[in-house]
C-alpha cells in the first residue's frame, strides 16, 4: 500500500479546554498509535480505527487551531491538535479512508486473506451490487462458494471476468441528480389562522436554498446580517414581511416601510446584484442576435404582461418603480435557476452551511469568469450545448475502426507470388521420384485404361459389403445420434443428481479455464502463484469426473464418458500447457537466473 | 440433353463438379493405382447420369502446376461414341485427362526438391465455382450444384487464404463441397470446406471400395440428402496457415482489425495497414506481445 502509514507530530487533549500533551501520532491502515514525547505520560493510546465511528476538525481559516477530533463507538472522542492545517488535512484524509475500509472489510473478508493480492478499493455500492448478482443467480453462487470461498481465486479475479455483468446491472442505476423544483418559492402561500392577524410561512432548508439561488441579494444580505445582526428568524421575517408587501401590490405601502427600515428595504428593492448579472449576461449574447430587432417584441412595459398574479391586477406610478417587480423577472430568475441545477451538495440541514457553500460556489464561479475572460465563456457555451444527458443516450458501443484494406490489388499481389513461389524445405513427406517417372507413370496408367477399359467388376462384392456395412455401422451408432435434435438432450437422459453434477463440473471447469488461459503469459509472481492455485484446483477436479463416470449406471456409462472426455480434454490442454511453460521457464531460468519468477 | 426444356429441372436434378486430382507425385506413392482408381471414378460418374437424365457432370483436373476442364457432358464437343468396352464419356473423359497430363509436365519447370507435392486445389475450386456462377446466371432454373473433391495429396498451405476465400464464396452461394480424401493423413482445408459448406467429408478405410463408398455418400442429389443420414466428420481441423511465410500454426498473432493470422509479432498489419501497439519493452516476455496485438 503506497500511502501505508502517516507519521505526525501532535498533541493529544482529552478535552477540548485541556492544553494536551506533546508527542507523535502515528497512523497505520488498521490503528493509530499515540506516543507522548513525556515516556512517563500516562495518555499513550493505541487505538484500532474499527472502533471509530467519525471524525470531525476545525475549518482552516477559523480562528481555531488545527483539531482533529476521533469519536469512538462508546461516544468518548480523541482530539489531536496539529502543528498546521496540512497536516491536519493529511491525517483526516486516511481517517477518512481508513474508517470506510474498515466499515467494510467484514463483509468481504472471507475471500480476501490473500496479501499478494492488488490494492483493490472496492465502493459498498459496488459490492451490493455483487451480492444481489450473486443473490439473483444461484449458479453463479454456487461457483462463487465454490472457488472464492475455497480460496482458488480471489474476489477481484472472480468478479473480473463478470466486469460485463456488473456494468449492465449498475448501468440501470440513475446517475442524474435531483435538481431544484421547477415550481416558484412565490407559490408558498402564508397560512392565516382567521383569527389573529398573523400569517405564517413556512421554511424548509430545500425553499431557503432556493431562495439564495434565486436572490442573490437575499443570500448577501444573509450572509452580512446573521448571525452578527440579527437572528436566523428575525431575519426570515423580515423578509417574508418584505414578500408580503409585494404580494398586496401595495407599492405605496412598500416604499413607505423601505424608508423606515433599511434592512428590509433590501429585500423591497430590485435586486443589484441581479441586475449586474443580467447586464453582464447581455454583453455575453451572440453578436449575431439583434436585439435592438427583438425590443420590438417586448410587451414588458405591460406590468405582468396583463396577467394577474397574487390576485390583483394594477398600475403603479413610476415613483415607485424601484419596488415593482415583474412575473417576466421572477420567472426568468426561476428559470435560470432551475436550468442551472442543483451545485451545491451539502447536508441541507443548517441554514448557515448551505449559505456559506452556496457562497463559496460563487466565488469560484466569478474567479473562473474573471481569470478566464471570454476565451472561457466561448467553450463552456460550446460544452453546454454539446453535453449529454447521460439517461438519455444509448450505451456506447466498442470504439469502431474502419477496415481498410491499403490496396487491394497490393495485397492479392503479394499473396500470389507467395502461392506460386513453393516454400523450399517444407515438412511433408519428400517425393523420391522425378517429376518425369511420376508423369510417366500417370501417362501410362490412364494409357492402360484406354486400352483396357474399364476394370470389371470395378468393385469386388466382398469390398463392397465390407464398405456397406462400415458405413451403414457407423450411421446407426449413437454417436451419430447424439445432439442430432435439439429438444433431446443427452444430458435429461441421465439421472437427475449426475447430471446437476456434471453441468457443475463443466461451469467451475470453464470457470478455471478461462482464469488459466489469461493468466498467461505469466509475467509476474503473482499470475505464477495464481497459475500454480488453479492448477491444483483442476486436478482436484479430474478424479472426481472419473467417480462419476464410475458410478453411472451401465447404460448410461458410454454418454457420460463421452460428456466426461471432452472435459477431460480441456484440462490435459491446459495441464499440458503447464508442464511445456514450466520446462521453458526452468530452461530459462537456468540461462538467466535474475529474471521474472 | 441442353435442349431439354428448363421446366423439368426438379428439385433432384444436380449439377455435379467433381475435382479430380492428377498430381503424380501422389500416385506415384499411392496404394491405388491410378488406373484403378479412375475406372472407379468413371463408373461413379455413369451411375450419376444414369440416376436422372438431366444431371449433369464437369471433371475438372486438378494438377500439379495447373487445371482445367477435362469433361462437361453438357458440351457438345463430347464427339465420340461409346464402344462395346468403354462409354463414350470414359473415352472423351481419358484422352483429355492425357493432353492434361502432358501440358501439366509442360508446365512444371524445375525439378522439385524435398518440398511438398501438393496440388492445385485453390484453382480449380475456383475454376468450379466459376463454372456454378455460370449455371447461376443462365436463368431462374438450373440444377442443383455441388462440388466433389476427389482429392489424395496433402494440403499446401501456401494455398490457404486462396482456398479459404474459396470456400467462403461457396458457402456464399450455397454450393456444398463434399470431399472424398484418399491420402494417408486427413485434409485440414477439405474438412473445413465440407464443415463450412454443409457437405460432407470421407476419408475411405478400404480404397478397393472407392466406387462403393462414391456410389453410397456421394450420389445422391441435394434434394434426397435431406432424408439420408450421411456420415458426419468426428473432428475438423482448424488450423490456419500464416498470412506471411503460409505455415500451418496452432497459435498466432491476429489482428484485431482484419483478423488476418500472422505467425509473428508484426509492428502492422500487412492486409490492412492497421498499427499494432507497441510491445512494452524489451524485457516483457515473447508472448505478452501477443496481448498487445489484441488491444491495437
Amino acid at each position: 500500500m503506497a500511502s501505508g502509514q502517516v507519521i505526525k507530530r501532535a498533541k493529544y487533549k482529552t478535552s477540548v479546554k485541556d492544553p494536551g500533551t506533546a508527542g507523535v501520532l502515528k497512523m497505520a491502515w488498521d490503528r493509530f498509535i499515540f506516543t507522548p514525547n513525556h515516556p512517563n505520560s500516562a495518555s499513550k493510546l493505541d487505538v484500532e480505527f474499527r472502533f471509530i465511528k467519525g471524525h470531525k476538525n476545525t475549518k482552516e481559516g477559523s480562528n481555531k487551531p488545527p483539531w482533529l477530533n476521533l469519536t469512538n463507538d462508546q461516544g468518548g472522542s480523541y482530539i489531536f491538535e496539529f502543528e498546521s492545517y496540512s497536516d491536519l488535512h493529511i491525517c483526516r484524509d486516511f481517517v477518512g479512508k481508513s474508517i470506510g475500509r474498515s466499515g467494510e472489510t467484514p463483509t468481504a473478508a472471507s475471500g480476501k486473506t490473500d496479501a499478494s493480492l492488488p490494492d483493490e478499493q472496492i465502493s459498498t455500492a459496488e459490492l451490493e451490487l455483487r451480492i444481489k448478482l450473486l443473490r439473483e443467480n444461484s449458479e453463479l453462487q454456487k461457483l462463487h462458494k465454490q472457488l472464492v470461498i475455497g480460496g482458488i481465486l480471489t474476489e477481484a479475479e472472480f468478479w473480473a471476468t463478470r466486469k460485463k455483468l456488473l456494468d449492465r446491472e449498475s448501468s440501470r442505476k440513475s446517475k442524474q441528480r435531483v435538481g431544484f423544483k421547477s415550481a416558484m418559492i412565490s407559490d408558498i402561500k402564508p397560512a392565516t389562522d382567521g383569527r389573529t392577524n398573523k400569517v405564517t410561512f413556512s421554511l424548509s432548508p430545500e425553499i431557503i436554498l432556493q431562495i439564495f439561488a434565486e436572490k442573490p441579494a437575499v443570500h448577501a444580505a444573509f450572509l452580512s446580517y446573521v448571525p452578527n445582526k440579527m437572528t436566523e428568524k428575525d431575519f426570515w421575517t423580515k423578509y417574508f414581511k418584505a414578500e408580503y408587501l409585494h404580494s398586496t401590490r401595495n407599492a405605496v405601502a412598500a416604499a413607505a416601510e423601505a424608508a423606515e427600515d433599511e434592512e428590509l428595504a433590501i429585500f423591497l428593492r430590485n435586486d443589484d446584484i441581479l441586475a449586474k448579472e443580467a447586464r453582464q449576461k447581455i454583453r455575453r449574447v451572440d453578436p449575431t442576435v439583434n436585439m435592438e430587432a427583438d425590443q420590438g417584441d417586448d410587451y414588458s412595459h405591460l406590468p405582468d404582461h396583463g396577467l394577474f398574479r397574487d390576485g390583483g391586477k394594477d398600475t403603479i406610478e413610476s415613483q415607485y418603480e424601484l419596488y415593482r417587480r415583474t412575473l417576466a423577472h421572477d420567472l426568468n430568475r426561476h428559470a435560470a435557476v432551475v436550468l442551472e441545477g442543483r451545485t451545491v451538495v451539502v447536508e441541507l440541514e443548517d441554514t448557515r452551511t448551505v449559505a456559506e457553500a452556496l457562497a463559496k460556489l460563487k466565488r469560484v464561479e466569478s474567479a473562473n469568469e474573471d481569470s478566464d475572460g471570454n476565451a472561457n465563456q466561448g467553450i463552456s457555451e460550446r460544452i453546454s450545448r454539446i453535453t449529454e444527458i447521460e439517461d438519455l443516450q444509448a450505451s456506447h458501443g466498442p470504439p469502431l475502426a474502419p477496415l481498410c484494406i491499403k490496396d487491394p490489388r497490393d495485397y492479392f499481389d503479394s499473396q500470389q507470388v507467395i502461392a506460386i513461389k513453393v516454400p523450399a524445405g517444407a515438412e511433408g513427406k519428400k517425393c523420391n521420384l522425378s517429376s518425369r517417372e511420376a508423369y510417366g507413370s500417370l501417362r501410362d496408367s490412364i494409357s492402360l485404361t484406354k486400352q483396357m477399359g474399364l476394370q470389371n467388376p470395378v468393385v469386388k462384392t466382398r469390398d463392397a459389403l465390407q464398405v456397406f456395412n462400415a458405413l451403414s455401422h457407423d450411421i446407426s451408432r449413437t454417436k451419430y445420434d447424439v445432439g442430432k435434435n435439439p429438444q433431446d438432450s443427452v444430458l435429461d437422459k441421465l439421472p437427475s443428481t449426475t447430471k446437476e453434477q456434471l453441468l457443475h463440473h463443466w461451469t467451475s471447469i470453464q470457470e478455471l479455464l478461462r482464469h488459466f488461459w489469461s493468466s498467461y503469459p505469466i509475467t509476474s509472481s503473482y499470475l505464477y502463484a495464481k497459475v500454480n492455485r488453479l492448477k491444483d484446483a483442476m486436478s482436484q477436479i479430474y478424479p472426481q469426473l472419473e467417480e462419476i463416470k464410475k458410478s453411472v449406471p451401465a447404460n448410461h456409462k458410454q454418454h457420460v464418458s463421452v460428456l466426461v472426455r471432452q472435459m477431460h480434454q480441456a484440462l490435459d490442454a491446459a495441464f499440458q500447457h503447464y508442464d511445456a511453460d514450466l520446462q521453458k521457464r526452468s530452461a530459462k531460468s537456468s540461462e538467466r537466473p535474475n529474471g521474472y519468477v | 440433353m441442353a435442349s431439354a426444356p428448363s421446366k423439368l429441372y426438379a428439385d433432384d436434378v444436380s449439377l455435379l463438379v467433381v475435382l479430380l486430382d492428377t498430381n503424380p507425385f501422389f500416385w506415384s506413392a499411392s496404394s491405388l493405382p491410378f488406373s484403378k482408381f479412375i475406372s472407379h471414378v468413371i463408373s461413379f460418374l455413369n451411375s450419376v447420369l444414369l440416376l436422372n437424365q438431366l444431371n449433369q457432370i464437369v471433371v475438372i483436373a486438378t494438377g500439379y502446376s495447373c487445371c482445367d476442364y477435362v469433361y462437361d457432358s453438357s458440351s457438345s464437343a463430347n464427339r465420340s461414341s461409346g464402344t462395346g468396352k468403354m462409354s463414350a464419356l470414359s473415352i472423351d473423359l481419358l484422352e483429355k485427362l492425357e493432353e492434361f497430363v502432358g501440358r501439366d509436365e509442360k508446365l512444371l519447370k524445375k525439378e522439385l526438391e524435398g518440398s511438398t507435392a501438393s496440388s492445385l486445389l485453390s484453382g480449380s475450386l475456383s475454376m468450379a465455382l466459376c463454372y456454378i456462377q455460370r449455371v447461376f446466371r443462365s436463368g431462374p432454373l438450373h440444377p442443383h450444384p455441388r462440388i466433389l473433391c476427389l482429392h489424395g495429396s496433402q494440403d499446401g498451405p501456401e494455398q490457404y487464404v486462396a482456398i479459404m476465400n474459396a470456400i467462403f464464396s461457396a458457402q456464399r452461394s450455397m454450393v456444398p463441397i463434399d470431399s472424398c480424401f484418399i491420402g494417408a493423413q486427413n485434409s485440414a482445408f477439405l474438412q473445413q470446406a465440407s464443415y463450412i459448406t454443409g457437405g460432407v467429408y470421407l476419408k475411405p478405410q478400404l480404397l478397393e471400395g472407392t466406387f462403393q463408398y462414391l456410389s453410397t455418400v456421394f450420389a445422391t442429389d441435394l434434394h434426397s440428402r435431406g432424408f439420408l443420414q450421411l456420415p458426419k466428420s468426428v473432428g475438423v481441423d482448424f488450423r490456419a496457415s500464416c498470412f506471411c511465410h503460409k505455415k500451418t500454426i496452432d497459435m498466432g498473432y491476429i489482428c484485431s482489425v482484419c483478423l488476418s493470422i500472422f505467425c509473428k509479432h508484426h509492428k502492422k498489419c500487412s492486409t490492412c495497414g492497421s498499427v499494432f501497439g507497441q510491445a512494452q519493452s524489451e524485457a516483457a516476455s515473447e508472448p505478452s506481445k501477443k496481448r498487445k496485438t489484441g488491444d491495437a
